[in-house]
């Protein structure tokens, strides 16, 4: 076990090979305002509040944690639709942290986001067709005809009928939409794919089929994912490593069998516990788990110390004065926690 | 008889697409003390069902079929004031996303205190004092000031809380829940399961609980329906359901699923294709078009609901001791591709 200062967090430490994806004391605040012409700042969401990852080429690194803990805008920050408050983000070695729109553009086509909902990321007003090609529009890629079939070779992949190119969105299932959205995001050949909860919102049956399509096509499209999304088991079954936020912080980054077999940070562990699992014994194991009381504390005033520390059944004194430092446990897991779980021999 | 029963219920909508069948001959009772769960994908017409049940589905463009018998009283045929007596006070209901089930514009306790007096005759500051009490019960911190919040000034969680209290504040004999986790994160889902354990365990209340989840089932129904198309196609305990499914599409609902326990890199096994239309429902058995153990007969007549163990019904028309057979085998290779 060795403690890992925050600021010389290295790449052995935090990933299976050369990064793709580094980002390095990552922070977003968003400013609370009040009044139209005086704006007065009244505090800060503290949405990303120093976050240091790094996703190896190839892999596919899930992130899971509660709604309005920063995932969504760690995500954002990735792809540089958002500009980071301080911190560095780095892609393929490029820092990107603050370049211009303009001179991001060329690196767009290298980074791809898959949406939640297939109904409201589709233009409903163009062919299916011009929505999948837009991306080779904007980038200036290929000459016109190729595009078409370029595209219609990309809808046979993923599952849809080529012959469909001229069809709109509204005349596709919820399933068949994400397809589309799926076959947008891969038309640039991009490096790396954010997935933003692509599967929360359709049927288990339709569910599964795209978990398959988006593991078939990391093997075939040599992809590097960002997967993010609520339900653990989900999360799971696409990643090699998952990492779990709580309020703005990265509180663990496991190997998925590690998080889930031996999870080290209490939260990784009430999170866990705290999945209904559909089996007919899901009730004995229910009466011995980990309720968190409460809600999460408001990330405009996050807690002194460990974030964790006000629902936390392990919280000693330190927790709530000193603020963990994430830590090598060993086996793949690293985790911020005063009173680790599982590390002992 | 039981305190709820569902009888051939059949609720169609008149669309300028054509006619949705939406539920087409649901059957299904509810005792006082148990939980019924229904599962089944968006369009199985298990929301409609429940929707049905306290008269929500009573639109110009419907047509609505067969009994739906409260305490023996058939709430279809009932007019609509009458049926507001039942609403509320005696059948309770909880939805999805409680923003859009409470008013913006209103403070809760507002709220929760008209619900009392739609049905009771009592004072507004005795009202407002069992408005704090359900929501002290439901676990909401400081109840006296949350009867002030706005809803937006709460989390989803508390949000479902106060949904929850309010349809508890009248004692109803059943509550309908309908997907009340689904827009929840997962620490908090557990917490309002168990409180709609607890006050189920302590009122003895009826409750149907409408989702999607297999995982809040194995958690809190008694009995589960699995509805495809508009059908309820296996119906039987939670331990047999879960656990010794005979219907294709519960076996298919099942194999959908990631596990925790999965060895990664496995393969999910999604059902083929696409939930059926409404509109223009699969002849014979409406699953046949998905269903990898279809035969000659499925395309042609659609299998009745026939008994195949105790309190276990299926509609299939494979032979049950074919169908035990490959249940058994999906699960084995279930179990040892999670063991491997």
């Amino acid at each position: 076990m060795s403690v890992v200062p925050l600021h010389s967090v290295t790449e052995p430490v935090f990933s299976m090979g050369e990064p793709l994806v580094e980002v390095r004391e990552l922070v977003k605040h968003f400013p609370i305002g009040r009044g139209v012409l005086l704006r007065r700042e009244l505090g800060r969401v503290h949405a990303v509040d120093g976050v240091t990852l790094a996703i190896a080429g190839g892999e596919a690194l899930g992130l899971v944690g509660e709604t309005g803990c920063g995932k969504s805008t760690l995500a954002r920050l990735v792809t540089r639709l958002l500009e980071p408050t301080s911190g560095t983000v780095l892609f393929d070695g490029v820092d990107i942290s603050h370049r211009s729109r303009r001179r991001l553009r060329p690196l767009r086509r290298e980074m791809q986001m898959i949406f939640q909902d297939p109904y409201s990321s589709l233009n409903p007003r163009r062919t299916v067709g011009a929505i999948i090609g837009e991306p080779l529009r904007i980038q200036r890629l290929g000459p016109r005809e190729g595009r078409r079939r370029h595209v219609q070779e990309l809808m046979a992949r993923v599952g849809l009928n080529p012959e469909h190119y001229n069809r709109y969105p509204h005349e596709f299932s919820g399933g068949q939409r994400q397809r589309i959205g799926i076959a947008r995001a891969l038309v640039t050949t991009p490096k790396l794919i954010v997935a933003d909860e692509p599967v929360s919102a359709l049927d288990v049956s339709i569910q599964a089929q795209i978990l398959n399509l988006l593991k078939d096509l990391q093997a075939d499209f040599d992809l590097t994912y960002l997967f993010i999304a609520h339900d653990l088991d989900v999360v799971r079954h696409v990643s090699d490593r998952v990492a779990v936020m709580y309020l703005g912080k990265i509180v663990e980054v496991s190997s998925g069998d590690a998080l889930y077999s031996a999870p080290v940070h209490p939260y990784s562990e009430a999170l866990l516990s705290a999945v209904a699992v559909p089996d007919p014994s899901a009730r004995e194991r229910a009466r011995d788990r980990i309720v968190l009381a409460g809600d999460p504390p408001s990330p405009v005033a996050p807690p002194y110390g460990c974030r964790f520390h006000t629902r936390c059944r392990y919280a000693t004194e330190i927790c709530s004065t000193v603020e963990p430092p994430l830590v090598d446990h060993g086996r793949g897991r690293i985790a911020a926690c005063h009173h680790p779980l599982n590390v002992g021999s | 008889m039981a305190l709820l029963e569902i009888e051939d219920l059949r609720v169609r909508f008149q669309t300028r697409d054509g006619v949705v069948r939406a539920v087409e001959g649901v059957s299904l009772s509810l005792d006082r003390g148990r939980t019924l769960g229904i599962v089944g994908e968006s369009g199985s017409g298990k929301s409609v069902t429940a929707l049905t049940v306290m008269g929500l589905s009573r639109l110009p463009n419907a047509t609505v079929e067969g009994r739906v018998l409260f305490d023996g009283l058939d709430l279809l045929a009932l007019p609509l004031e009458e049926l507001a007596l039942y609403r509320g006070k005696r059948i309770g209901m909880i939805f999805q996303d409680p923003m859009s089930s409470l008013h913006p514009l209103y403070k809760v306790g507002w709220q929760i205190v008209e619900a009392i007096r739609a049905h009771e005759d009592v004072s507004k500051s005795a009202a407002r004092r069992r408005a704090r009490d359900a929501l002290a019960e439901v676990g909401i911190p400081n109840p006296s000031e949350r009867l002030d919040s706005y809803p937006h000034e709460l989390s989803g969680g508390m949000r479902q809380r106060v949904m929850i209290a309010m349809a508890l504040v009248l004692d109803p004999d059943v509550l309908i829940a309908d997907e009340p986790t689904t827009a929840l994160d997962v620490t908090v889902q557990v917490q309002i399961l168990d409180l709609v354990r607890r006050l189920q365990a302590e009122r003895g209340a009826a409750v149907l609980l409408i989702t999607h989840d297999l995982g809040v089932v194995a958690e809190t129904a008694d009995e589960v329906a699995v509805m495809y198309a508009g059908r309820v196609v296996e119906l039987g305990r939670m331990e047999t359901i879960l656990g010794a499914p005979e219907h294709p599409y519960t076996w298919g609902l099942i194999e959908s699923l990631p596990r925790l326990g999965d060895a990664r890199g496995a393969r999910l096994h999604p059902i083929a294709g696409q939930p059926p239309s409404l509109i223009h429902v699969p002849s014979g058995c409406p699953f046949h078009p998905r269903c990898p153990h279809a035969f000659a007969v499925c395309p042609e007549v659609e299998p009745p609901l026939l008994p195949s163990g105790p309190g276990h019904v299926v509609a299939c028309h494979l032979a049950p001791a074919a169908r035990r057979r490959i249940g058994l085998a999906l699960r084995s290779a279930a179990t040892g591709g999670s063991v491997g």
